[in-house]
């Protein structure tokens, strides 16, 4: 990414563009990765509202809703879902793991 | 069609507030501010102003509230002095880092401690690298006109201002003060429109986010032209606000100085005390002149050198300590006479600390010690030692 001058800015630090966080990737921050075991989930939801990040996405509505795989470009790898997970469906890995 | 009030300093610049009539006022009372406040209430109570005032529980939280306010799109002023600025700090960078023009009226006094609430200039004089535009009075007529005009200029250029007057001296003592015509003041100060404000729906904002060394030397800088501009806009703003009052707004004003050897310069009530000094000085033929400075912050150096560069001596009297450091009127006046290769003698003299009265004799002598080359390079006024 290119940076601005102070010229091409807007004062005060201010941000003019709503919903611009989308830009910012924080999943490099991630030391830890979470695991989730797709057949033993039972789809309760409990991680979803949880993530601090939003990161992990749903398709689907009431009843029928369903998690999909964590969105890794954001996750930071806190392990809260792991934490909140009522059947110990997801595990922490170590990231180094995936990036050799 | 002007009135003649008998008001106090503060009274003056709740008057001004009045006419102002701001959206938002968050204020907590701190001697000698609180007279301010307390006038500035009764209009509130009395349905004359239709300001949201906000009693809150500390200064910290006063200047909070100020930035929640003013980033919302409100026009925002505050009053306060001494401990009660230096609580507030950490909120008085976030308001000129963000932009936000509050307006804040400053009664001069000292900083604890000893525990003291009289005048001197330590707290404002603290603040004068936070990024507000500073402006000094002498009177309790120069507090109103100073708060129209720098309503108006912090609006202009989207920085925040104080307006400083000296404890009890300005802002307990009453005056005849000449209050303009309501609707004129009004359509001088006009409506603010603020162009970034959190309420506006259709264009959202975001105030204040984290920047880190990709960022934060880029934002900030901006604040340096922001302050060019209101060096200029002060004129502007000032010759605008003469024609209502009459008087003039420079960036000082020069008293006795055409044919001056000796100067004294000096900032709020204590250019009063001198001008008198001057004209009982005068009359017995001494060459001496006043250069008071009303614009501390942006720094008028290049004009200040002009006016001060053919004088033989200056003294410039400081009611503020740099510990460890030249006073700070002094060291600006000395870094504006650099540039003109001053050769001249320059005095700092710190005086009336903690509300140490100066009296038109103490002037007299500075100047008489001036006018026989008796004065120190650096010494006091009033101090027992």
């Amino acid at each position: 990414m290119t940076l601005k001058s102070n010229k091409d800015i807007p004062i005060g630090g201010l941000i003019d563009e709503a919903g611009s966080s989308k830009k910012f990737k924080t999943g490099d921050w991630r030391s830890f990765r979470p695991i989730w075991d797709k057949e033993k989930c039972i789809q309760c939801m409990m991680c979803l509202p949880l993530c601090p990040e939003d990161c992990i996405p749903s398709e689907g509505s009431g009843k029928d809703i369903k998690r999909k795989e964590t969105d890794l470009e954001y996750c930071k790898g806190c392990g809260i879902c792991m934490n909140v997970c009522p059947v110990k469906c997801i595990k922490m890995e170590e990231e180094s793991k995936f990036t050799k | 069609m002007s009135k003649i009030k008998a008001v106090t300093g503060t009274g003056a610049g709740a008057e001004a507030m009045r006419q102002i009539n701001p959206d938002v006022v968050p204020a907590f009372p701190i001697t000698p501010q609180t007279a301010i406040m307390q006038t500035f209430a009764t209009f509130v109570a009395n349905g004359v102003v239709d300001t949201e005032m906000i009693r809150v529980e500390s200064e910290h939280s006063a200047m909070s509230c100020a930035v929640g306010a003013s980033a919302a799109g409100a026009r925002v002023m505050t009053a306060t002095a001494s401990a009660g600025l230096a609580l507030m700090w950490e909120i008085v960078g976030v308001a000129s880092g963000l932009r936000l023009p509050i307006v804040m009226e400053i009664v001069n006094r000292a900083l604890s401690a000893p525990i003291n609430i009289h005048c001197d200039h330590s707290d404002s004089m603290g603040a004068r690298d936070l990024g507000w535009i500073q402006i000094y009075s002498e009177s309790a007529q120069e507090v109103y006109e100073n708060s129209l005009l720098a309503m108006r200029l912090a609006e202009k250029v989207l920085l925040p201002a104080m307006v400083c007057q000296d404890g009890f001296i300005t802002s307990h003592g009453v005056e005849n003060v000449e209050v303009f015509d309501d609707k004129d003041v009004k359509k001088f100060i006009g409506e603010h429109k603020y162009p970034h404000s959190l309420l506006n729906v259709k264009k959202p904002v975001t105030h204040g986010p984290l920047q880190l060394q990709d960022y934060y030397f880029e934002t900030r800088s901006q604040q340096i032209p922001a302050m060019d501009e209101a060096k200029k806009e002060y004129i502007k703003i000032g010759e605008e606000l003469s024609k209502i009052t009459g008087r003039k707004y420079g960036y000082f004003d020069e008293y006795n100085m055409k044919d001056a050897d000796c100067v004294i310069v000096a900032l709020n009530s204590t250019a009063g005390t001198t001008k008198t000094a001057i004209d009982k000085m005068r009359k017995e033929g001494k060459k001496v002149g006043l250069l008071k400075l009303r614009l501390f912050r942006p720094f008028p150096y290049k004009e200040v050198a002009n006016a001060l560069k053919g004088i033989k001596k200056i003294a410039v009297l400081d009611r503020a300590v740099s510990f460890g450091a030249n006073p700070p009127l002094y060291g600006e006046i000395k870094n504006a006479l650099y540039d003109v290769n001053y050769d001249g003698k320059l005095h700092s003299l710190v005086f009336g600390l903690g509300g140490r009265n100066i009296f038109v004799e103490d002037i007299e002598q500075v100047f008489d010690k001036m006018i026989n080359d008796k004065l120190e390079e650096h010494g006091t006024v009033g101090l027992r030692e």
